[in-house]
């Protein structure tokens, strides 16, 4: 997938990121809330090189379906998809945070895991696929974890109900 | 054919060395499902367990049986009202689950809480860390059998409560923090209420020092039980006292956004090298005393002026995204807020410290016994529906 979107990309995936720590091949946003936003191919690379340069804690990983809401800014160049992978990064020595945003076709939801680099993220992508239906490959138990094994559908997508029980309510005897 | 007691004899010693040698040999697992229902998880948490023998091969936890879907209900509700569904989530120091939602909310505005909100604020937060881990000290002692501090514990922590309740209304869901600043001015003759619950449980705080720490089967049964290394727990993404029980000198309080008054303050943030059960037993005990500390100085500055930064009576919060996390009196509680520009927000990532802090469970409890199972859990410290949201 996503040719277009890595022509799209400003910055090409830097070839030896520890090198350049403050780039890790992807723009960056802000000074004390960094955003980056790589690729879904260079997603696997950005995150190496943030735990190569000490950010040693995935503190959130999520997802945002942006169905509803097309018309979100973002920096020239990334071209928007209907899901967004969220991931948060905590430099503890640095005291630094840095956000990875990833845009995600909806069609093709595949994502590589981050389980390898920070086990602690197992729980947070089975999340994310119950939620959003995003598949990560080489997740060791891609299963639902809040929902029930047999829901149908993926309950935080935005073409998803909010769903109600219609209550009777009993006549007011006068 | 004639049977003597010896023939009985050798022939049950040899039936017994067998199966020795059997269950050298090759072992036949046995699966022992924990929970959902359990008296001491404060709610509904399985765990399967994979045994051999007493000792746990594998154990996986599995959550959601108090999935309540608050992130997707948040997306159908204005911001006012989203604090009315966040205060329970952590039900036991609710108040500082309002907290980063506010906090975020009033990033995206660009408001300002005035000062004066923001002490107040700050004592509440405090409060409801006091009264959560009130709560688990009392409660770790249950855990491993000792009846009487989770008494002591209740009884104490209901003057936390009390004051909570004097100034919001409500003992467990205050619903009390507003985006500006807070609903209300405290009451008359809070502040010296306040003063004297903090000294009981200043004296709890040595009474439960005095019962547990001392106690050699306390010790005994935490002490280099359920060790986490500092480079585990942070790649699982631990965070809070089972960060800092770890030796990891990490606390949002301090090391957070400027949106409290911590950083006015004179405390200290406790760690311990450890990161056994008995670690994480006490620094959340040192936790609580500081928390008295904390209050103390708050209750003795509190500056005057309004409570209420000017904010629309309708709330529409610009377009945007923030992610704000506090230390919660479980952890790291964080909300990524995205907004579209409407009354609801676009969307709602609740970051709960309990959920990261379970995931550990699996890597913990391997190779461990059977009743050590109970003691870690107990000392890891989570609230279910702080997992399940």
């Amino acid at each position: 997938m996503a040719e277009d979107q890595d022509e799209a990309t400003p910055v090409d995936v830097a070839p030896e990121p520890v090198e350049v720590p403050r780039a890790y091949g992807a723009a960056i946003i802000g000074d004390d809330r960094a955003v980056l936003f790589p690729t879904v191919d260079g997603y696997i690379e950005t995150v190496e090189a943030l735990f190569a340069d000490g950010f040693n804690t995935c503190i959130d990983l999520t997802a945002v379906d942006y169905l509803t809401h097309p018309g979100r800014s973002l920096p020239a160049g990334i071209e928007p998809q209907r899901l967004e992978l969220v991931v948060s990064f905590l430099h503890h020595v640095r005291r630094e945070r840095v956000r990875v945003r990833v845009q995600v076709d909806a069609d093709h939801a595949v994502v590589p895991t981050l389980f390898d680099i920070f086990p602690g993220t197992e729980s947070m992508e089975r999340e994310v696929f119950d939620m959003f239906g995003v598949t990560f490959t080489d997740h060791p138990d891609m299963t639902r974890i809040l929902m029930p094994e047999s829901w149908l559908g993926h309950p935080l997508l935005k073409d998803y109900a909010v769903g109600e029980i219609p209550v009777q309510f009993k006549a007011v005897e006068r | 054919m004639n049977v003597t007691e010896q023939d009985q004899l050798s022939y049950i010693a040899a039936q017994a060395a067998d199966s020795r040698i059997n269950v050298e040999i090759e072992t036949e697992g046995m699966t022992l499902n924990i929970g959902p229902q359990h008296p001491a998880t404060h709610g509904t948490l399985r765990i399967v367990v994979k045994l051999d023998g007493e000792q746990v091969i594998a154990a996986e936890p599995i959550a959601g049986y108090m999935h309540r879907g608050y992130e997707k209900l948040t997306e159908v509700r204005t911001y006012p009202q989203v604090t009315t569904l966040i205060n329970r989530i952590d039900w036991l120091g609710s108040f500082a689950n309002e907290v980063p939602f506010i906090l975020a909310a009033e990033q995206l505005m660009e408001v300002e809480a005035p000062p004066r909100a923001r002490w107040i604020r700050t004592i509440l937060f405090e409060l409801s860390r006091i009264s959560n881990l009130t709560l688990f000290l009392g409660d770790m002692g249950i855990q491993l059998g000792a009846m009487t501090p989770v008494f002591y514990a209740f009884r104490d922590r209901e003057h936390v409560l009390n004051q909570i309740e004097s100034v919001t209304g409500g003992r467990f869901h205050p619903n009390f923090d507003r985006i500006g600043g807070i609903k209300d001015d405290l009451p008359a003759g809070w502040i010296d209420g306040t003063r004297s619950a903090m000294t009981r449980i200043a004296e709890f705080c040595d009474q439960m020092e005095a019962l547990l720490l001392n106690n050699e089967i306390f010790e005994s049964r935490t002490r280099g039980i359920g060790v986490i290394p500092a480079d585990i727990a942070l790649s699982y993404g631990m965070s809070g006292a089972n960060l800092r029980a770890s030796g990891v000198d990490w606390d949002l309080r301090r090391d957070g956004g400027d949106g409290l008054a911590y950083k006015e303050l004179d405390w200290k943030v406790w760690t311990h090298p450890d990161g056994d059960s008995f670690a994480r037993f006490w620094v959340r005990l040192q936790e609580v005393r500081e928390g008295v500390k904390i209050v103390e100085q708050l209750l003795d500055g509190i500056p005057s002026g309004p409570v209420m930064a000017k904010v629309p009576r309708i709330i529409k919060v610009p377009p945007g995204e923030a992610w704000v996390e506090t230390e919660n009196p479980l952890g790291a509680m964080g909300y990524y807020v995205v907004s579209k520009g409407e009354l609801v927000p676009f969307r709602v990532k609740i970051r709960s410290a309990s959920f990261n802090n379970v995931s550990i469970a699996s890597w913990v409890l391997r190779g461990v016994y059977v009743p050590d199972i109970i003691t870690i859990l107990a000392s890891l410290y989570f609230i279910l529906g702080d997992i399940d949201r």
